[in-house]
């Protein structure tokens, strides 16, 4: 082929790379999220922010959103070094099957979770009294915690266990003990894994919506509960706008820091494992104990009240599932099947949309990398009420109207997959020793013939790691999909569940447990395979 | 050739022209807020979209009766709760979802109305429902069915001794204390109409409140947490809970195991009523079709099937109610009631001086 | 051994299933030099570990000065450790590294410097104080870590293959060195390796493991003439095994001499290969029927030459007693 001929073809792959992900983001993302942001304030013009600024109670609301983040934050990580600490010492499949138990609350869907911990509350007595839980910043802290857990012991475990452990045991011979060695030695060399994961810990506390609309109560707002309030129960559309843009501004800001950090963590090395000594068992099995706790918790309360029918216990409640309630528009199961099918989907776009927005975040030039790295993490951030009503405003002309249609929803879950898939595959890529490229390229392959043939093989372990992510988020995604119409028979689980939450009556509780207790397992299962395609571990996740 | 040129140009302003005004043309057929006279159209074939809100279900057998009769399809097109939905409908008014709407309620109605959501439309069958219902004097909206918010108690979990609250007064009792758990009107639709029937209902709502909190009442974001959490229903502690008039009922028909008597009761002087609205949506094209969906939902066959699915009762009043609702149910005979329009107008001064009062 | 500083008694270390240790007893006393030698996976560097405390005993017990030390954590033993790649915190200068351990035992300030200074400079790196590890060669690198070991003042210092990672020339100075850093300090140490000559050079005494056990203590020079089992001899780098008519038996590489043609008793060998060694040469041979032999020869003879090859009987190693 001649020498114009390829260079056109690269040229083209090259646009194929950014066009592809930046079209997708574009169109329904950022198109919808201007809309929003323009009818709404266009209007008001920027009087909207000085009434917001001047408004005691938004002023509070800004401040609690940030504080609970902190607090949570640090909570997270006072709860889960213990433990990554411990995960990371553990024998390689004992380390997966903990990390893949540890990962399920992660993805559960929130309406569930605070539904469990409420449960939780009362069964242990927690919600009167001295030792009130209820509608305390505590519950949200706690549920926070929840599900956050998995951050800290999956990207500072992973990067733990790869540490050259060496220096740690010639600090112990040199008298230092075991929490001294820690201190000493290997909480500067883990920095950027911490510092990593509590930039996702406080992301997903500043716009955590269900567990602070359901155990913070009426008392406590945050942005994300306050935008829809405005956009939903006071169709203030002005306010709902400038909130957003507020924290928009604080997302981007977060996610700038983390994507930061992410780039300085050093290229793990090979060395000697961690001691086996180090861990006191006393030590392990409070850390088990609280890690079973709190993650158990919750989630065997589930499980019990699924069981528990009027007569004891049986499988009743699962089996009503393959009937239609009548608070639900078809069975459950076939809410099932369809979130099956939409995490499908979804997952589908993510993953292509992803795999070449990380190709050109690793290989593209600088500027064009931060945008895309950034720009394709923002929807994580993103309250789900702007992104829902911004489609609704935005696509609202053909060719794009799909408002309607079944396409909707598996697009608004993969907006939210496709953040996963980069954040996975990104680092994966770059660990990857430039040496390797060097040598294809003396060999006479083109750069995108190496990438092909290198970067390809290596990074579809990341890339399962990442769709294995999108799945389980979609299956459990509610705040879009409940923003978004929708014909009956697309009924997902996760709004069927909510459904089932809403009526009187032991039947319908029941069912809505048994219903949860599948999503779990499919989550569950979901996040096994993810797993077992990990082999060593870089990445956030 | 200038002379060409200068045809060609002549013929493209006909053609605007003519585009023109087969437009403006077409526009005064769509009806724009004016009353029409339904006049028998054929509508087979065609789909009529009906929006509505995700607590919507009818019986499958329901549309397709409607299908059979008019040959039209109903297509249901769900959106969360029902303010997200009046919402939504309010966002996209220039480019509408669907052709009706259905599931706006007294609470919101006037938002949708000042919104300029619907088209007017006095379905033939409108003087079968309770005339009480028929809240438009425009007929911009249809009443399709109401549902009472009301006091809840747990008839066997009241305190020791303590005969069933009669009153709202009754509430602030200090035999009732820490038994009370209500929803926050600023999250929580019952929560909202709580709180509306309390400033019906009382000569002084905001001491009332006081008294109420006074007396340890609790208050959650949601239904939910309420009924569910603090109620007994759910294993709490607190044996009085706002939650609806079909509540009973309910209790009823999805106990596990069985029951003979409804465990609940309801405090019928705090029943607010909650009527749901349909209407033409502005800018729909099928305009016969959504009249034809309208006049049918006020028909015994939809009608009837409502109560079952959807815990509501119907508006019609001739339509029969299901045995369990006959035995467990009471409807209010005095509910409270607010106009729309007060509500719109109050609604958020009296919300923000209930957070004072109640949360502050 | 009377009054041995440190014992180790039967002792047992396992991952588990697999015992890398099996009942191992050990002697060293107080400022002796012991090389433990053994090729990879025979348990060795397990040993060592388990003794500095990084590894859990499986079973034995470990005493110092008589006492059992074998349920203190690493930091509580009187060991220092060094490693292969000398493990400096990256984060901290020389200075600071080799204080660090001074620093755990609670040390203040000013004799921390003084002795930081005095083992730099015993180490030949006067005046390193300030510089960052990162800078360092690996020969520097592992005298910091050398000085690092030491200052705390350890009874024995445990070395894991501390000179694998450096090139010929390093290596050979640092094992003309590190006895006397050793001696200078008086410290004990325990050698680990699996390269006989380093074993040699740095070690009052061999212990020959293998297979998780330990063989054979003793003397190099004992050692090596004398192996007890032919897997020592084989450890220790003896390759002539000879099926003799009381059993086996192995010729000393330095037991050969080219003798003429026509003496009784010799054996006939073709020569494969000749490595000159400065000294003398090392010569692969092959018999006639098709053995493979290597000796020591002061003089080369000649690629494909046919030799006669006398064995000095007294350089013959018999096994079995």
């Amino acid at each position: 082929m001649n020498q114009r001929a390829r260079i056109g073809r690269r040229a083209i792959g090259g646009a194929v790379l950014v066009v592809v992900p930046a079209v997708f983001i574009a169109v329904f993302f950022g198109y919808p999220i201007a809309t929003v942001l323009w009818r709404g304030l266009g209007g008001g013009g920027g009087e909207t922010f000085f009434d917001l600024a001047e408004s005691s109670r938004q002023r509070d609301i800004v401040w609690f959103t940030l504080w609970q983040a902190v607090a949570s934050t640090a909570l997270t990580l006072v709860v889960g070094l213990p433990a990554a600490s411990i995960v990371a010492r553990l024998p390689p499949r004992r380390q997966r099957l903990v990390r893949a138990l540890v990962t399920v609350p992660f993805v559960l869907p929130t309406v569930l979770v605070a539904g469990a911990f409420t449960e939780v509350f009362a069964v242990t007595g927690l919600d009167e009294g001295a030792l009130r839980l209820r509608h305390t910043v505590w519950a949200i802290l706690i549920a926070h915690v929840f599900f956050n857990y998995a951050v800290v012991v999956r990207t500072v475990g992973a990067f733990w266990s790869g540490l050259d452990h060496r220096m740690e045991e010639a600090a112990r011979s040199l008298g230092a003990t075991a929490w001294a060695a820690f201190r000493e030695v290997t909480l500067p060399r883990l920095r950027p894994a911490i510092a990593s994961a509590a930039a996702i810990v406080f992301l997903f506390s500043f716009t955590s919506f269900g567990v602070v609309l359901i155990l913070g109560g009426p008392r406590r707002a945050t942005l994300e509960t306050e935008i829809y309030r405005q956009a939903v129960t006071r169709t203030d559309l002005e306010t709902a706008a400038a909130l957003a843009v507020v924290q928009l501004v604080a997302v981007l800001a977060l996610v700038v820091v983390s994507t930061r950090l992410e780039r300085r963590r050093p290229i793990v090395g090979r060395g000697a494992r961690l001691s086996r000594r180090a861990a006191s068992p006393v030590w392990r099995w409070v850390n088990l104990g609280i890690g079973f706790v709190l993650l158990g918790g919750p989630i065997g309360v589930l499980v019990e009240r699924s069981f528990s029918t009027g007569d004891g216990y049986g499988f009743d409640h699962y089996r009503a599932l393959a009937e239609r309630a009548p608070q639900l528009p078809a069975p459950a199961t076939t809410a099932l099947a369809n979130s099956i099918v939409f995490a499908v989907t979804a997952t589908a776009m993510a993953v292509l949309v992803g795999l070449l927005a990380s190709l050109v975040v690793v290989h593209g030039r600088r500027g064009l990398a931060r945008v895309f790295d950034l720009g394709l993490t923002l929807p994580l951030g993103t309250s789900a009420v702007t992104i829902g009503f911004g489609m609704l405003i935005a696509l609202d002309e053909s060719p794009l109207d799909l408002r309607t249609s079944w396409w909707i929803i598996p697009i608004a879950h993969a907006l939210v997959g496709v953040p996963f898939v980069v954040r996975t595959m990104v680092p994966v890529l770059r660990a990857i020793d430039p040496a390797l490229h060097e040598a294809a390229g003396v060999l006479g392959a083109s750069p995108a013939r190496a990438r092909r043939e290198i970067d390809l093989p290596i990074g579809l372990r990341g890339l399962v790691v990442g769709a294995g992510f999108a799945f389980a988020v979609s299956l459990g995604e509610f705040g879009a999909t409940s923003f978004l119409p929708r014909r009956p028979e697309n009924l997902t689980a996760p709004v069927a569940l909510f459904r089932l939450l809403s009526t009187p009556g032991d039947l319908l509780r029941g069912q809505a447990m048994a219903l949860a207790v599948v999503l779990m397992v499919l989550v569950a299962a979901a996040v096994l395979v993810i797993e077992s395609a990990r082999g060593s571990d870089e990445g956030v996740f | 050739m200038p002379e060409a040129e200068a045809r060609k140009k002549l013929l493209l302003c006909l053609l605007t022209l003519g585009l023109l005004a087969a437009a403006c043309g077409d526009d005064d057929s769509s009806g724009g807020g004016e009353l029409e006279a339904s006049a028998p159209v054929d509508i087979s074939g065609t789909t009529v979209t009906l929006m509505t809100h995700d607590s919507f279900y009818v019986s499958d057998s329901v549309f397709e009766a409607f299908t059979a009769e008019t040959g039209a399809t109903v297509e249901l097109l769900q959106v969360g709760d029902a303010g997200t939905m009046v919402s939504e409908a309010i966002l996209t008014k220039d480019a509408p979802l669907a052709d009706v709407l259905f599931g706006i309620d007294n609470t919101f109605l006037q938002r949708g109305l000042d919104a300029d959501l619907f088209d007017a439309y006095a379905s033939s069958n409108l003087s079968g429902v309770f005339p009480e219902l028929v809240l438009d004097d425009q007929n911009r909206v249809t009443p399709i069915d109401f549902g009472d918010v009301c006091i809840n108690y747990w008839i066997d979990a009241l305190p020791e001794g303590a005969e069933p609250p009669m009153s709202l007064e009754d509430l602030t009792d200090p035999v009732f204390a820490d038994e009370v758990v209500v929803q926050s009107p600023e999250s929580s639709s019952p929560g909202l109409a709580f709180l509306l029937a309390t400033i019906n209902g009382t000569d002084d709502w905001e001491q009332y409140w006081a008294d109420l909190v006074a007396n340890g009442v609790s208050v959650t974001a949601g239904w939910e947490d309420a009924y569910y959490g603090e109620f007994t229903a759910g294993g709490g502690d607190r044996s009085i809970v706002v939650s609806y008039a079909s509540s009973p009922p309910a209790e009823v028909i999805f106990a596990d195991p069985p029951v003979e008597v409804a465990p609940t009761g309801v405090l019928l002087d705090s029943c607010f009523r909650q009527i749901e609205f349909a209407g033409i949506l502005a800018g729909t094209d099928n305009r016969a079709g959504a009249e034809a969906l309208i006049d049918f939902m006020l028909t015994p066959t939809y009608q009837e099937d409502v109560p079952l699915n959807m815990f509501v009762f119907p508006a019609l009043e001739a339509a029969a109610l299901p045995s369990e609702f006959v035995e467990f149910a009471s409807v209010a005979e005095d509910p409270q009631i607010i106009a729309p329009a007060d509500i719109e107008a109050n609604r958020d001064t009296w919300v923000e001086r209930w957070v004072e009062i109640v949360l502050g | 051994m009377a009054d041995p500083m440190l014992q180790v008694r039967e002792a047992e270390v396992r991952f588990g299933e697999l015992r890398a240790v099996r009942a191992v007893d050990l002697d060293l006393a107080a400022g002796e030099r012991l090389a433990l030698l053994g090729p990879s996976g025979c348990g060795k560097s397990s040993l060592l570990r388990a003794i500095a405390g990084l590894e859990p005993l499986a079973a034995g017990s470990i005493f110092v000065d008589g006492e059992p030390i074998g349920h203190l954590p690493p930091e509580r033993r009187p060991f220092g450790l060094m490693f292969q790649d000398h493990a400096l915190f990256p984060h901290r200068t020389v200075g600071q590294n080799v204080e660090f351990g001074l620093r755990m035992d609670g040390i203040d300030p000013a004799p921390r410097t003084a002795r930081v200074g005095e083992l730099l400079e015993l180490v030949g790196l006067a005046g390193f104080e300030r510089r960052a590890v990162t800078t360092l060669s690996g020969g520097e690198a592992q005298r910091v870590a050398l000085a690092r070991a030491l200052a705390p003042g350890p009874r024995v210092l445990l070395l894991d293959e501390p000179l694998g990672s450096l090139d010929r020339h390093l290596r050979d100075r640092l094992i003309g060195e590190l006895p006397e850093v050793l001696d200078a300090t008086g410290t004990a140490a325990i050698h680990v390796t699996h390269d006989h000559d380093e074993a040699f050079a740095l070690g009052d005494r061999v212990g020959v493991m293998e297979g998780g056990r330990l063989h054979q203590t003793g003397p190099p020079g004992e050692v090596w003439a004398a192996p007890r089992s032919l897997t020592v001899a084989r450890v220790l780098g003896h390759t002539n095994v000879v099926d003799g008519p009381d059993g086996v038996v192995v010729w000393r590489p330095d037991a050969a001499t080219v003798v003429n043609a026509d003496e009784a008793d010799t054996v006939e060998a073709v020569v494969e290969r000749v490595h000159f060694r400065g000294v003398d040469h090392d010569v692969r041979l092959r018999t006639t029927d098709g053995r493979s032999l290597r000796f020591v020869l002061a003089a080369a003879p000649a690629l494909g030459e046919r030799v006669q090859l006398r064995i000095d009987p007294a350089r013959v190693i018999r096994f079995g007693d």
